[in-house]
């Protein structure tokens, strides 16, 4: 996104916010748009190619549905009645593909939300993605999954 | 016709939300350790508040509220995992009396070779 499209959607989030859709609450937004965009402009990355639009659509979708299906899978986990051996906790370490921080923080956030994995910590060298499983089945199918699903997405987007 | 499929879907959104809601505080409360308690937490949490603020939006039947109310479920799901995930660097680096039986830590290896070298 150039960066007068960045205010442009900036102003629209602001109206939509306080409720008001007038001019001159627009003309605001727009301001402090324009005024967040002046102070980020050293972190927002090139413009983005329009194709990529499709690419964040494709991931949103996956998203969605895998936040509702890990929603209903915690909650099948919680009300086991035998709790015991329905966990089998594991910290696992997922290595990373993706090298930029905006990649791995939105991998990091994804992985949270999705059924059965809780991201705790970042190597130092950034190569290790430390992931908590709630019901471990095994080392590779769950890097298996994550490799296929959120981070070929995810890199899709960047790319 | 639409208002009353509005107001059906509505209610029932805000019944899913309750629901997840109610899950997520028991797994709070049975689940052994943090960590697997952020997964009721981060997960079914976040899922029970977005349904009850998509209900908001569909019921209040006002452009407005509704629009606000579809904002406020993005900036949930952006920052839930985020106070998740610190939550869980915070507990791992303070105390590890409360991690319970994992299967597997890789983790714990490598903080252990750190503090070698």
């Amino acid at each position: 996104m150039n960066p007068a499209m960045t205010v442009v959607v900036l102003a629209l989030i602001w109206a939509a916010i306080t409720g008001t859709f007038s001019g001159l609450n627009l003309l605001l937004g727009g301001a402090i748009g324009i005024l967040a965009v002046l102070l980020l402009r050293r972190s927002l990355g090139p413009p983005r190619r329009f194709r990529q639009l499709r690419n964040i659509a494709s991931l949103t979708v996956l998203f969605l549905y895998e936040l509702g299906a890990s929603a209903v899978r915690v909650a099948i986990v919680v009300l086991t009645p035998d709790l015991k051996s329905a966990l089998q906790p594991a910290i696992i370490a997922f290595p990373l593909t993706v090298k930029s921080d905006a990649e791995i923080t939105l991998l990091a956030n994804l992985i949270t939300l999705t059924p059965g994995t809780l991201s705790v910590d970042v190597s130092e060298d950034r190569s290790l993605l430390y992931v908590h499983a709630l019901a471990f089945g095994t080392r590779e199918g769950l890097i298996a999954d994550i490799a296929g699903g959120f981070e070929a997405k995810v890199r899709e987007v960047y790319s | 016709m639409i208002v009353d499929i509005a107001t059906y879907a509505g209610c029932l959104l805000l019944l899913l939300g309750a629901l997840f809601s109610l899950v997520a505080a028991i797994g709070v409360v049975r689940l052994p350790d943090l960590f697997t308690r952020m997964h009721a937490a981060s997960k079914a949490g976040a899922v029970g508040g977005g349904l009850v603020l998509l209900a908001v939006a569909l019921l209040c039947f006002d452009v407005g509220v509704a629009m606000r109310a579809i904002i406020g479920v993005v900036f949930l799901l952006l920052t839930t995992p985020v106070s998740a995930h610190l939550l869980a660097k915070a507990s791992y680096r303070t105390s590890g009396q409360y991690r319970v039986n994992m299967v597997v830590d890789e983790l714990k290896s490598k903080s252990s070779q750190n503090h070698r070298a």
